[in-house]
């Protein structure tokens, strides 16, 4: 008995870590905007769900081989975030913070509204069933699987950009200090544009890992938005490592709270924690110095 | 900046009149919908109005679902297990809902968790209320919702608040609404909103003339959360049905935040305008596009929210006034029964 309790409950940590990986993949996107342009995208997940239904119709609807339809989802993506922060954030890049973030959050309206009205709001799927894999006792699906290594090799890729580009190099700088930059002939204005650009590349991937385990439906950005931004602060907004770091945490507080509870209840878990942290450490838990 | 004293102003009497007017307007034997458009205004006015009492001092709080699901599920749920009345239950939903806000509040007050944090915090808050009422689902029904179970024979429609008139319900909304304004009136007037807006404009600034920051917020939003559950416990009474998402869930929050933005917070009218607004465009726009086309309501409501996000911050009768021909005396009046807010004009300058 003890025996295949131990092996579920090791399951459960495995996918756990699986779900990390994800989640840190969605947590980098959110995290290297906010580092840079300093504005919370609120739409986020629903930047993911349109990719997902431009990858879904693609590939469902007009018929395209699967490698298009996700290559078209990541542009999709590239050009959403570029779209967003040209025509709607830079115009409120002075405003008040709190505008900034209601800004995107009626994208987020806007968003889930456009995808009742083209596709309705029944459950799509692509029709693709991956196996699952048997490791001894347990079971592993293999869409989690590839997500993981995904995921993982994007985030890699994302962080060799960072460091050895000499973009990357603009784009950390500017974080870092956005008052000296222009000083220095740097256009602010074009390094927003791009980290806008390579932060909706990222929203593309995640779509098409999603699209691997979830049906896309007009609400699901709801599933998982809030978690993101939570996850995100809980790191330290703009830091990327913290980030991911929370990510791991969450989806343990996750994986093993659905293992042991319900899935809502590990999520409640994960977010009381989240709240008990703000408290000890307001600036996430891995702040960057000030 | 009050420049009161003469005799009634012209705002007092207009708004008078206006009030005489709506409590005449169930006698006129308008038709079920109509009633039922004004009792949801009313009721959503209330809760916006609650909304901005925290709002305008800064304390910009996205989860005010988290209140408005206590005060509904709280209600209904001890009506269907135990049989009590919601006469008994709302006060029980309230201090719940005052608990949970002084649980979450008092800590990010002590240790100064301001802007964007305390948003998600108060975000995080909400969505926990909403997991909280989805895993229950053995009581609370999940996500498909739950309906207060009927009358009982011979029990009394006062003692449960199950009337099936709605004319009724319209004088119940409508006296939460004037309860709500009332409210805010009074936080306005009193040393309460000075010491408020100095804790939001420079925070170390106030706390080192005296003001006791934590205890002033900590104030008004208990204040906040406690009424905003009972405009929840009115919504379900009202509605019939609650579910997680239409109470609690994160479009929930956002709209209140974003129906009080589109009328202007600092404004006694303002969050009342913003809940009409809203309501008379998404039902205008489903009135106008028919019910053939889901969802193209709110795709244009969407649209019109991030442009009224973009170009009127202020809210619309934030902006009336602000437009208005500065101090001076009264000149004339230009938004009707809003100008309750007389003098609010000037005070919205913290905005550049």
């Amino acid at each position: 008995m003890a025996q295949i309790f131990d092996i579920f409950f090791l399951e459960a940590l495995l996918n756990g870590v699986l779900l990390g990986g994800l989640l840190a993949l969605l947590s980098v996107g959110l995290n290297l905007v906010f580092g840079v342009v300093e504005v919370i995208w609120v739409c986020y997940a629903e930047l993911i769900m349109a990719s997902m239904y431009c990858i879904w119709w693609l590939h469902a609807e007009a018929h395209w081989p699967l490698w298009a339809a996700f290559g078209a989802g990541l542009g999709s993506g590239a050009v959403l975030g570029m779209v967003l922060h040209q025509f709607i954030i830079r115009p409120v890049l002075s405003a008040e913070p709190i505008n900034q973030l209601l800004v995107t959050g009626g994208v987020l309206f806007f968003l889930q509204a456009l995808a009742t009205v083209l596709f309705g709001i029944d459950y799509r799927n692509m029709g693709i069933r991956l196996p699952s894999l048997p490791v001894g006792e347990m079971q592993f699906s293999v869409a989690r699987l590839v997500t993981f290594i995904v995921a993982v090799a994007a985030i890699v890729a994302t962080w060799m950009f960072l460091r050895r580009s000499f973009m990357g190099t603009a784009i950390r700088a500017i974080s870092q200090d956005r008052g000296v930059m222009p000083l220095l002939g740097v256009d602010p204005g074009r390094v927003y544009l791009l980290t806008s650009a390579i932060g909706g590349l990222l929203v593309g991937l995640a779509a098409c890992l999603l699209v691997l385990q979830y049906d896309v439906h007009p609400a699901i950005g709801l599933t998982f938005g809030p978690m993101i931004f939570l996850i995100c602060v809980l790191g330290g907004l703009g830091n990327l490592l913290g980030g991911m770091a929370a990510a791991f945490l969450f989806a343990q507080f996750i994986s093993l709270g659905g293992f042991f509870l319900q899935v809502e209840w590990g999520q409640v878990i994960a977010f009381v924690f989240f709240i008990l942290v703000m408290f000890w450490r307001p600036q996430g838990l891995f702040a960057r110095p000030a | 900046m009050n420049s009161r004293g003469n005799s009634p102003s012209m705002y007092t009497v207009l708004f008078g009149v206006g009030v005489i007017a709506l409590a005449v307007v169930p006698m006129l034997g308008l038709s079920g919908y109509v009633l039922h458009l004004l009792i949801t205004a009313l009721l959503w006015s209330f809760i916006y109005t609650c909304w901005s009492l925290m709002g305008r001092v800064g304390l910009v709080s996205f989860g005010h679902g988290a209140f408005i699901g206590v005060g509904a599920y709280t209600v209904v749920l001890a009506w269907n297990f135990l049989g009590w009345s919601p006469w008994l239950t709302a006060g029980l939903a309230v201090l719940l809902a005052v608990a949970l806000a002084a649980a979450v509040g008092w800590p990010c007050f002590r240790f100064g968790i301001v802007g964007h944090y305390f948003a998600i915090v108060t975000l995080a808050l909400a969505e926990i209320v909403r997991l909280v009422i989805v895993a229950l689902r053995d009581w609370t029904g999940g996500t498909l919702g739950i309906t207060p179970k009927p009358l009982p024979e011979g029990a009394s429609a006062a003692w449960t608040l199950q009337f099936s008139d709605k004319r009724v319900w319209f004088y119940a909304a409508l006296a939460m609404w004037l309860i709500g304004l009332a409210v805010w009136r009074w936080v306005d007037r009193s040393i309460h909103r000075s010491a408020l807006e100095a804790i939001s404009e420079d925070e170390q600034a106030a706390a080192s003339i005296g003001i006791n920051v934590t205890r002033a917020k900590m104030g008004i939003t208990v204040l906040s959360a406690g009424l905003t559950c009972l405009g929840g416990v009115l919504y379900a009474l009202y509605q019939r049905y609650i579910n997680p998402d239409t109470v609690s869930g994160l479009t929930v929050s956002l709209q209140v935040v974003f129906g009080v933005i589109a009328g202007g917070m600092s404004v006694l009218l303002g969050p009342t305008v913003g809940a009409v607004l809203l309501l008379a465009m998404s039902e205008g726009l489903r009135l106008a596009l028919g019910n053939d086309v889901r969802g193209i309501d709110l795709l244009i409501y969407g649209a019109l929210l991030v442009l009224f996000i973009m170009y009127l911050p202020r809210g619309i009768v934030g902006e009336a006034l602000r437009r208005r021909p500065p101090p001076g005396p009264p000149a004339k009046v230009e938004v009707g029964g809003e100008g309750e807010g007389e003098g609010e004009g000037r005070r919205v300058t913290s905005h550049p």
